[in-house]
């Protein structure tokens, strides 16, 4: 024990000074710290009303059927975005396609299928085992391992800034598999996979996206009781019927909103399509897996950066703000929609 | 549905012979010098017991003395828990369930078992009960009507469920849910009926129903339940085990038992004297 600390129980209990002269101090920095606190508070909701109060009052006006149906015209200062829309939807589909089977899989594995309990008590266990049980404690052990190296891996990979997994998409998706296909399927010279496409833009987008699919499964699994996985093996259904028939239906909602949620934060991501297939301008719209394609976040990018007349561009630009916007809003309320309607179910079942 | 068999590879009990529980009534389950582990944790030791055919065998004895365990070592349901170990034999007609081979699906869908807890899945009560015929494999409409009828006949539940057989297990009663767990594991058609304290979250009148579903139930099943309750084990039962620290301490014909029992602490235990 240290001196002060020492000195500090001998001087126990403090004398108390007379209430009228440390009252009213302490009742002027009550007010100062709740202030302080409320005041940040209310600054988010400030913040967030004047980004979009701003992006909805310069940018409503500018969605027209026009704007909404019509390619960019006369060096992007004209027309409007229907190309952007069109390769934003299918992106984010093929994006889903790619991502929430994995990731629902990954997580079927890691909580079904590993044990819940540490590698260490795992390893404890197979210590402490008889000879004729250690094979089998072993592969258990083993198997807490590679459940904990997953679980560590999943939350790095939601830690890697969304540049570096563009840059992984270019050097990974194009230069090392689109090269080889080619090499292995294309005449010598000729660029097929090789090159930015849509696939592996969503690829990318898909890898960015898998974390946050990973957690939000094993947290919808979680919710299953284990009493209806106990109920479901002893009237003889093996592990994997009662995963079909029992835990995946019971946390489908589950599954799907954190799908939702997880793909409409990819869905507004530019950094990972940057270098991995989103075009400049196209005259055309992407029609096979290997065609480039425009995006609205990255159109956004384009518009901002790079206009010959930024005057011209500034509606455009909150226009595809705005639209950029009210598709994620729309498929987070789609999200939050779905978990309140299971809520509302599980209650009844009281 | 019944002679399913679920040793692949056919072993006897080891062991002599031992005189049967009562006469003329052969052991439908037979256990011999019966240890189990949790890693280096001894919970049973050497049990010997014989349960018979179509008759209810209440397990009592304070908690934690190993009578759960013993009773999910007979579905094998403590196979999922790690570094569980059993050694000695069970025997299902003869047929050693610890030995290699043994197919534990098959085995569970012969021996089927209602919990503490009521647990039907969030489905309707038709679905509930055809759940492990639907895993079996059967699709027919009629056959599923059918069993399902049947079963909640047995459970006594089918004149509370007939009219709603579509709606929601879980906005049944308490009460009602566990005999629906129960409706649900007599349809898989078992020979056996596990049963782990199913009363003990339920009110009076409820609890009173099940015990009269179980006093029935005997006609066809042969039942072993654990119970903390006395009265029940008293009411419902044909032949009554004690088990203490993980051994069993004395077995024998329930009225004997709470009568005149041999053993000092089965006395102290049954007169509440601990426990």
């Amino acid at each position: 024990m240290s001196v002060d600390a020492d000195s500090t129980l001998r001087n126990y209990p403090p004398k108390m000074q007379p209430a009228s002269m440390s009252k009213r101090p302490r009742q002027v920095r009550e007010v100062i710290s709740v202030g302080l606190l409320a005041f940040s508070a209310f600054l988010i909701i400030a913040i967030l009303a004047v980004i979009l109060g701003n992006i909805a009052y310069s940018g409503i006006g500018q969605v027209s059927w026009e704007f909404l149906s019509k390619s960019p015209q006369a060096g992007l200062t004209e027309g409007g975005i229907f190309p952007a829309i069109f390769g934003t939807v299918a992106l984010v589909i093929l994006m889903t396609i790619a991502a929430v089977p994995f990731g629902v899989a990954t997580a079927v594995y890691l909580h079904e299928y590993t044990p819940a309990e540490s590698p260490r008590v795992a390893w404890n266990r197979y210590q402490s085992a008889r000879a004729g049980e250690k094979g089998k404690l072993f592969r258990h052990f083993l198997s807490a391992v590679l459940a904990t190296i997953t679980r560590s891996a999943v939350a790095n990979l939601a830690g890697v800034p969304s540049i570096v997994f563009g840059l992984f998409g270019l050097g990974f998706f194009i230069q090392f598999v689109g090269r080889g296909l080619d090499r292995a399927t294309q005449a010598p010279g000729e660029i097929h996979w090789g090159q930015g496409n849509i696939l592996w833009a969503a690829l990318t987008l898909a890898l960015l996206t898998l974390p946050t699919v990973i957690v939000a499964t094993e947290e919808a699994l979680r919710t299953i009781p284990s009493d209806l996985r106990a109920a479901s093996i002893a009237l003889g259904a093996t592990r994997w019927e009662t995963i079909r028939r029992i835990v995946l239906p019971g946390a489908l909602p589950g599954i799907l909103t954190g799908a939702i949620l997880a793909v409409s934060r990819g869905a507004g991501e530019v950094a990972p399509i940057l270098f991995t297939g989103a075009a400049y301008y196209l005259p055309y719209l992407p029609k096979r897996l290997t065609d480039q394609f425009m995006e609205l976040g990255y159109h956004v990018l384009i518009l901002s950066t790079q206009s010959p007349d930024v005057e011209a561009t500034k509606p455009l630009l909150y226009g595809t703000v705005f639209v950029l916007l009210a598709l994620t809003f729309l498929l987070n309320l789609a999200g939050v929609l779905i978990r309140s309607r299971t809520r509302s179910k599980m209650r009844v079942g009281g | 549905m019944a002679t399913m068999e679920f040793v692949q590879g056919t072993r006897a009990a080891a062991g002599p012979a031992q005189p049967a529980a009562s006469p003329g009534v052969r052991p439908k389950i037979d256990v011999k010098k019966f240890n189990f582990f949790y890693g280096a944790a001894q919970v049973l030791y050497e049990v010997d017991l014989e349960l018979p055919e179509k008759q209810v065998t209440a397990l009592i004895g304070p908690s934690g003395c190993g009578k759960s365990t013993f009773l999910r070592s007979i579905n094998r349901m403590n196979d999922t828990i790690p570094g569980a170990r059993a050694e000695g034999t069970i025997a299902i007609d003869g047929r050693d369930l610890y030995a290699p081979g043994v197919d534990v699906v098959a085995l569970r869908r012969r021996v089927g078992m209602v919990f503490q807890k009521s647990n039907p899945f969030p489905k309707t009560i038709f679905e509930n009960v055809a759940y492990g015929l639907r895993i079996g494999g059967i699709k027919d409409k009629r056959v599923l009507d059918e069993v399902v009828e049947q079963s909640l006949r047995r459970a006594a539940l089918w004149d509370e469920a007939k009219d709603r057989l579509g709606a929601s297990a879980l906005a049944l009663s308490g009460g009602q849910q566990q005999r629906l767990c129960i409706a649900r594991a007599l349809a898989v058609g078992p020979e056996i009926l596990l049963m782990d304290e199913p009363a003990s979250a339920l009110d009076p009148i409820a609890t009173q129903k099940i015990e009269e579903l179980i006093y029935e139930l005997k006609d066809n099943f042969t039942i072993v339940i654990v119970t903390h309750n006395m009265q029940q084990a008293a009411r419902v039962s044909n032949r009554t085990a004690f088990f203490m620290l993980g051994k069993l301490v004395e077995v024998g014909d329930t009225n004997s038992i709470f009568m005149t029992p041999k053993e000092k602490l089965t006395e102290d235990y049954i007169t509440g004297r601990f426990g």
